[in-house]
């Protein structure tokens, strides 16, 4: 593989080729860290960039490689991060004021396993202040822009990790994932991620925004990729108490098993409010996966409709309780005020983002008394509804499958109001509130090149049949493709 | 469930420790008010006989062993301390004031 060849190189491509010798770590980290300083002006993409940790990782793979010690499954595999990941001495900002310049003392549990692999971690991915978006719209640092149309957003709240991969500005990357924000951009920017089962990959690490709800998940350039990545950074961590013991499956293994006989359930109502792009991609795919010996059914969510009125209650109390953290006491950004109370407001006032803000109002407010009950115990009975609809669909289906996205990016600055960006993840909402594993995988184009994402939910545990399907829905596609890179 | 007053706003924003703006406490009034009115429609669900889910898994809160083990050593807990002292996050006055 040439050096010009090593940026396009895939995960499992790039952990053979340096396990194998036939290139070093670094050559590989410099190939990236090359593109990088190209390309991240005009994305945006990264918020830091590890130069000196990357380089140091990759030579220490190279040592490793050299003495005949064995190396890990991502053997010299350059992997960007979500800056809500902690990454020990390096910056971890959250994409927020109040956490400028802040370097926590400790890695996130996924950064432990990503070393303990042998990857190397180039750098902190842009993202929607302390996750709360769907477009990076959101960052205090500025947006991050689609490879595709750097006038359209990368979608979010993981613009800037599915902005990288997408761009080959890292192999793969970890997002986090809370109401969509790792499906979400990767159906927008034309890659693979997938959001875990809850409990499946330690929060150990990532900074906290809704803790029933959130996950970390890889954005890879396929299924394989991401499936490799998958395999490496799940499993139990005591120090996470909701990590589940259990059994991590190979995932790898199960991208090229055959499909026939699996029961696709489509969420047919969903295709009827989606531009006719999305419409004809999710039909094409499912006439592949038809040839393929799947069977198609219909199924319904009832309670779906009502995801995003559960989610913007639920995550939002949860936000509340988990950013009164960020108080200018202990870390982060400090405004002096009068007193002990003044100082909380001003810092507060000062440090967060209007969309924090207006989602720590909300999650106050239903959670404040006389409210709780009308607003955060209801919706947490709706949430067992949604959570029953899934039951009652996996009784005649194996994936419940339908689009990411009702369009494809939209254009910066385009939608407006909080609400019309809250209805953006309608597809993607109702899976993390049952808790349920899902991806996101490319399926077409609309017009003027823009990508379009499928979507399934599986049940509990079953990322497998999940990576099994995307996959086998790779061939004819059309992807994994490349944008041009942004000079042209 | 009905729109925000301004006091309910500033009320709210104080139980959040957020100092917002006059400006910022009306478009907030404003905002908060459209996203309730969607969330209404929660109201008409039918949850009898539903038990609410916190949690998506029902895994029991595990606990460790009851064993000493290391910690942040205090030099890296205080690393990133706006300001520290004697060893300790140095604070603005909680005591024998309006705190």
């Amino acid at each position: 593989m040439t050096a010009g060849e090593l940026h396009a190189a895939s995960v499992i491509e790039i952990a053979d080729t340096v396990s194998s010798g036939r290139a070093s770590a670094i050559e590989v980290t410099r190939a990236h860290l090359a593109r990088i300083e190209r390309h991240n002006r005009a994305l945006g993409a990264y918020l830091h960039v590890d130069v000196q940790g990357a380089l140091a990782q990759a030579a220490a793979v190279d040592r490793a490689r050299s003495a005949g010690q064995p190396l890990g499954p991502l053997a010299g595999v350059p992997i960007g991060l979500k800056d809500n990941l902690c990454t020990a001495g390096v910056p971890t900002t959250c994409a927020s004021r109040i956490l400028e310049g802040y370097r926590p003392p400790y890695d996130a549990h996924v950064v432990e396993r990503l070393r303990a692999a042998s990857a190397v971690m180039l750098g902190k991915l842009n993202m929607d202040e302390f996750a709360m978006g769907s477009s990076n719209e959101n960052s205090a640092y500025g947006p991050v822009r689609n490879p595709w149309d750097l006038a359209r957003a990368p979608g979010g709240s993981s613009g800037g990790a599915a902005c990288a991969t997408a761009a080959r500005l890292a192999a793969a990357t970890l997002g986090s994932d809370t109401g969509g924000s790792v499906r979400q951009p990767a159906s927008f920017c034309g890659v693979t991620a997938i959001k875990p089962t809850y409990g499946r990959v330690s929060r150990y690490g990532l900074v906290a925004f809704a803790s029933s709800l959130d996950q970390i998940g890889p954005i890879a350039r396929d299924a394989r990729d991401a499936a490799r990545v998958l395999g490496a950074i799940a499993g139990h961590d005591p120090r996470d108490a909701t990590s589940v013991d259990r059994p991590v499956d190979d995932y790898e293994a199960e991208c090229g098993k055959d499909v026939r006989g699996l029961r696709i359930g489509v969420l047919r109502s969903a295709l009827e409010g989606c531009d006719r792009a999305v419409v004809d991609a999710i039909e094409a795919a499912l006439g592949r996966l038809t040839r393929m010996g799947c069977e198609l059914c219909e199924v319904e969510l009832p309670y779906a409709e009502h995801a995003i009125a559960v989610y913007y209650i639920v995550a939002t109390a949860e936000a509340s309780s988990n950013l009164a953290r960020f108080d200018g006491m202990r870390y982060g950004l400090r405004v002096r005020g009068e007193d002990l109370r003044d100082t909380y407001s001003k810092t507060r006032q000062r440090g967060f983002g209007v969309e924090v803000k207006r989602r720590i109002m909300l999650g106050t407010y239903a959670l404040s008394a006389g409210y709780y009950d009308a607003y955060y115990l209801k919706a947490q009975k709706v949430r067992a509804l949604i959570c029953r609809d899934y039951a009652r669909a996996f009784e005649r289906c194996d994936v419940v499958l339908g689009p990411t996205a009702p369009t494809p990016a939209f254009r910066l600055g385009e939608v407006k109001d909080p609400l019309s960006m809250y209805k953006q993840d309608i597809f993607t909402l109702p899976a993390p509130l049952a808790g349920l594993p899902a991806l996101s995988t490319p399926c077409g184009m609309a017009e003027h090149d823009l990508p379009l994402g499928l979507h399934m939910v599986a049940p509990a545990f079953e990322e497998a049949r999940l990576f099994r399907l995307a996959h086998a829905l790779e061939a004819g596609s059309g992807f994994p493709r490349a944008p041009a890179d942004p000079e042209g | 469930m009905a729109r925000l007053t301004l006091d309910q706003v500033r009320h709210v924003a104080q139980l959040a420790a957020l100092e917002l703006s006059e400006a910022e406490a009306q478009a907030m009034q404003e905002d908060l008010g459209s996203i309730l009115d969607y969330i209404a429609a929660l109201e008409a669900v039918d949850v009898s006989g539903v038990e609410a889910v916190f949690h998506p898994s029902q895994v029991a809160s595990p606990l460790r062993p009851d064993e000493v083990r290391g910690s942040l050593s205090r030099q890296s807990a205080l690393e990133a301390a706006p300001e520290s002292d004697q060893g300790g996050f140095a604070v603005p006055r909680v005591l024998d004031g309006d705190a």
